[in-house]
């Protein structure tokens, strides 16, 4: 995944059960990546979230896009894995490398 | 060689985030997390893309791992191996095995992902026999590898496969539970048993338990964490199998420090496997809580 990826179809991953996370992916018209987070905890690991959010969407390459995680009190690579898995599916990709992730 | 015990396997659907999260909380002896049956799937990514994740990270480092993952005749069984063996599953069990050209394919699989990723740590196999075909054949899967660690009977599938149903007796299961023991001790390695699956039977779940430990299996495979202390129960040694396990360990070790080939505990002669039922016994009991670890 070393080009970078601007077109990208809406997307969603995870649910909105305890331990887990709902994040949806959408095309942005602006370049970057913009990151719309609802959590319970966000007053103390808000900004933790939105790092590890934006360092696992850059890290995929991804540019113009639209995160919103709908935390429901999610570990770190719960967060991960939902991130990787609707941006993924935005992208069409089934048999992404594993290296990467 | 030491035998690692492993009376618990706990399944825990990779689709369940909570699960995924929690199950090393209730400390079965292996945590079995599934791709496979219990996940829908539209879902078969992104539970994927959770086991790898939590494979990886620090609740699961200090107890074992295995993942059922889905056949490699699916369009999902190869990306499952990718993910989970660069992630560091200790087992792969191998869903719905018929013949001893499923076990050899994945082996192959596994063998060819390791070399690629330079993992040193050999991948374990698990197979599930669920059908009639796979237990008439049990003895060619459970001697085909040596990656096999054990053969575990997939009992809900194979009792469709005899067209049959399931009883709490498990007498449409004798014959499959009788010839996965067979063939698992002939090939000396580990044989587990099949699910129960009412979760709210505790006696039922007890007394199908002490059955198959009776038989000889090694453990069960489980659904609900809350049967793992009466599972870990049911496997617990009486404490006059203890105090036998320490005595017979005792006259090894006497026997051992004095140059003795014979082991002898009462004037009788102690043979080896004795020996190493006594140690297997003596692990239990550490597991159990029963005697120290030091003891």
């Amino acid at each position: 995944m070393n080009t970078l990826h601007v077109h990208l179809q809406p997307a969603h991953a995870g649910t909105l059960e305890s331990s887990d996370a709902f994040v949806r992916v959408m095309p942005n018209d602006q370049a970057g990546v913009e990151i719309v987070l609802e959590s319970s905890v966000a007053e103390i690991y808000g900004d933790a979230i939105e790092a590890l959010v934006l360092q696992t969407v850059l890290s995929m390459n991804v540019d113009r896009v639209k995160v919103t995680v709908q935390d429901k009190g999610a570990l770190d690579f719960v967060i991960k894995a939902r991130v990787q898995t609707a941006l993924l599916r935005a992208l069409g990709v089934n048999e992404p490398d594993w290296s990467t992730l | 060689m030491k035998q690692k015990l492993r009376r618990s396997m706990l399944f825990v659907p990779g689709s369940n985030t909570g699960m995924v999260c929690n199950a090393f909380i209730y400390q079965p002896d292996t945590v079995m997390f599934d791709l496979e049956d219990s996940v829908a799937l539209s879902e078969k990514d992104s539970a994927r893309m959770m086991v790898f994740h939590a494979l990886q990270h620090f609740t699961y480092q200090n107890i074992e791992t295995a993942v059922r993952v889905n056949p490699l005749s699916s369009p999902f069984g190869l990306q499952d191996l990718e993910a989970v063996i660069r992630a560091g599953a200790d087992i792969i069990r191998l869903p719905k095995t018929d013949t001893m050209d499923d076990v050899l394919e994945m082996e192959q699989e596994i063998a060819h992902i390791e070399n690629r990723i330079g993992r040193e740590k050999k991948t374990l196999l698990l197979a599930a026999i669920e059908s009639a075909l796979g237990v008439v054949n049990a003895v060619d899967i459970a001697r085909c590898s040596k990656r096999m660690m054990g053969i575990a009977l997939g009992a809900e599938d194979f009792v469709r496969d005899l067209r049959t149903q399931r009883t709490k007796e498990g007498t449409e299961l004798s014959a499959a539970r009788n010839q996965i023991l067979l063939a698992a001790r002939a090939a000396k390695i580990g044989a587990f048993d099949s699910v129960f699956s009412d979760v709210k039977d505790k006696e039922g779940f007890v007394h199908e338990a002490q059955y198959v430990k009776g038989l000889g299996f090694d453990g069960k495979s489980l659904i609900n964490p809350n049967q793992i202390p009466w599972l870990h129960k049911v496997f617990e040694p009486s404490k006059k199998e203890v105090d036998w396990a320490i005595e017979v360990c005792e006259a090894a070790k006497d026997a051992k420090e004095k140059g003795f080939g014979v082991v002898s505990l009462d004037g009788k002669m102690v043979d080896a496997p004795v020996v190493l039922r006594a140690e297997w016994i003596l692990d239990l009991a550490r597991a159990s809580g029963v005697l120290g670890e030091e003891q």
